[in-house]
């Protein structure tokens, strides 16, 4: 339960932190809230030989408002995201998300842009940047790029990042003013892997019909997916539209078979949860509806 | 200043600890839980499981309840610590922890410093809470004796007496 020996970098500058990874690459490990590199250093299923620590990098833990994006740092912590009126405000669905990333405890360390690199498959930030259509900003030494979220996760703990690269922020786009979103997990015990997640972002027209859905699943597969829902544009939003989604949902997906679940337990979770966010987001839509006229 | 500590070097840490300049040697794989007993001597950070999980090594930095295992010593200079032995002077309880006693919120301890910081930081923060919120709290702490109807209780009455009620 103590990790190998290991060389520590604590770099002043995001350029020195970057040239340490491109000269160590694969033998480094990024490390920010520890949250997750802690505990897979502890119990030595990671065996960096250089870990770099950018959790004092000035610049990295900033929530900002940009045009019609948000940008949030990659050293953002869960707890300042949960608590940021910008959150709150420009990106309801991580807002409602939050609460549900590990505990109270692990939230006070643990980082934004920690739990998307490490990219577990159950992990509800990552679903979040699928679900709202978000990008990493990926940057090494030579080179920025931007990955959208719904590219950038390959399967479990595994992302499209290079090993040179660092994920240094994400940039969400902001919720439109009268769009409802969801959030919805079950777990064997609260704040423990999801063994199934859904969330949902949507929008109404005048007449109450969806004008636009975004809906994605977390835990099922290994990595987070979007369902492609562009079918059920233009239907009205009741709760024949939810079944008929939560179904196609559960048809669609190509769940995980583990000790944790069966792929059927997945499947039949992941019909239950999209049925319940897509109502409850269609609710939270007709209610800031009401609330506008 | 950059900081750069080989494997097996030991690095010179200073911070403060329940309010009193500390220092000690680490190198860069030392956890902080060890580094507070085996350095430092502060034997109230109790090590349960080691990845995170069982929130017996709970500390405060900077007011913050968070794990002590899963960070290392280096990466702690000039860190603000508080640990259970901070929160009151010696031979004296605190509310939260007068509270503890009378609902007998604990059997065997073990787990109980850790939770004392983590209901410190979380009244701190609402100090009107629910009981649901409470127990959420409480679902990063692992206690095999009470069945935590206790723990809860005694938080909801320390909250009560801190505001004054």
């Amino acid at each position: 339960m103590k990790p190998v020996a290991f060389e520590y970098c604590r770099p002043d500058t995001l350029g020195e932190a970057l040239d340490i990874l491109a000269e160590r690459r694969e033998a480094a490990a990024v490390l920010a809230g520890g949250m997750t590199l802690g505990p897979m250093l502890n119990l030595r299923m990671v065996r960096p030989k250089t870990v770099i620590d950018i959790s004092r990098l000035a610049g990295l833990d900033r929530i900002e408002l940009r045009g019609d994006r948000v940008v949030t740092g990659a050293t953002v912590i869960q707890a300042d995201a949960l608590d940021s009126d910008v959150v709150r405000h420009e990106l309801p669905l991580l807002a409602l998300a939050l609460p549900w990333v590990g505990h109270f405890q692990t939230r006070n360390a643990g980082t934004l842009g920690g739990s998307v690199a490490h990219a577990d498959p159950s992990a509800e930030i990552p679903l979040c940047l699928v679900v709202a259509g978000a990008t990493v900003v990926l940057r090494g030494k030579r080179r920025e790029r931007r990955v959208a979220a719904r590219a950038f996760f390959t399967g479990a703990l595994s992302t499209v990042r290079q090993s040179d690269e660092m994920v240094v922020a994400i940039e969400w786009p902001r919720a439109p003013a009268d769009s409802g979103c969801a959030f919805e997990e079950i777990a064997q015990r609260h704040g423990d892997f999801a063994i199934a997640a859904a969330g949902c972002e949507l929008r109404l027209d005048g007449a109450g019909r969806l004008a636009g859905l975004s809906l994605g699943l977390g835990g099922v597969e290994d990595r987070p997916i979007a369902v492609d829902t562009g079918g059920f544009v233009g239907r009205p939003a009741d709760a024949a539209a939810a079944k008929a989604i939560a179904l196609y949902a559960a048809q669609s997906v190509d769940p995980m078979d583990d000790r944790g679940a069966s792929a059927d337990y997945r499947r039949a979770l992941s019909q239950v949860l999209a049925e319940r966010v897509v109502l409850r987001a269609a609710e939270a839509a007709r209610q800031k509806g009401a609330v506008a006229r | 200043m950059s900081v750069r500590v080989a494997p097996e070097q030991k690095q010179r840490i200073t911070l403060t600890v329940n309010g009193k300049v500390r220092s000690g040697l680490a190198e860069p794989r030392m956890l902080l839980t060890d580094f507070l007993r085996h350095e430092l001597q502060v034997f109230g950070v109790h090590v349960g499981c080691e990845h995170g999980v069982c929130g017996a090594c709970t500390i405060l930095v900077a007011g913050r309840a968070v794990r002590s295992c899963t960070r290392y010593a280096v990466q702690m200079e000039g860190a603000d610590i508080t640990t259970v032995e901070g929160l009151a002077d010696p031979g004296t309880l605190n509310v939260l922890q007068q509270a503890f006693v009378r609902h007998h919120a604990l059997q065997c301890g073990f787990c109980t410093a850790g939770i004392l910081l983590s209901a410190t930081h979380f009244l701190a923060k609402n100090n009107a809470p629910s009981e649901a919120e409470v127990r959420d709290m409480l679902s990063g702490h692992i206690c095999r004796c009470t069945g935590y109807v206790g723990i809860v209780a005694a938080i909801m009455d320390a909250a009560g007496t801190l505001r004054g009620g």
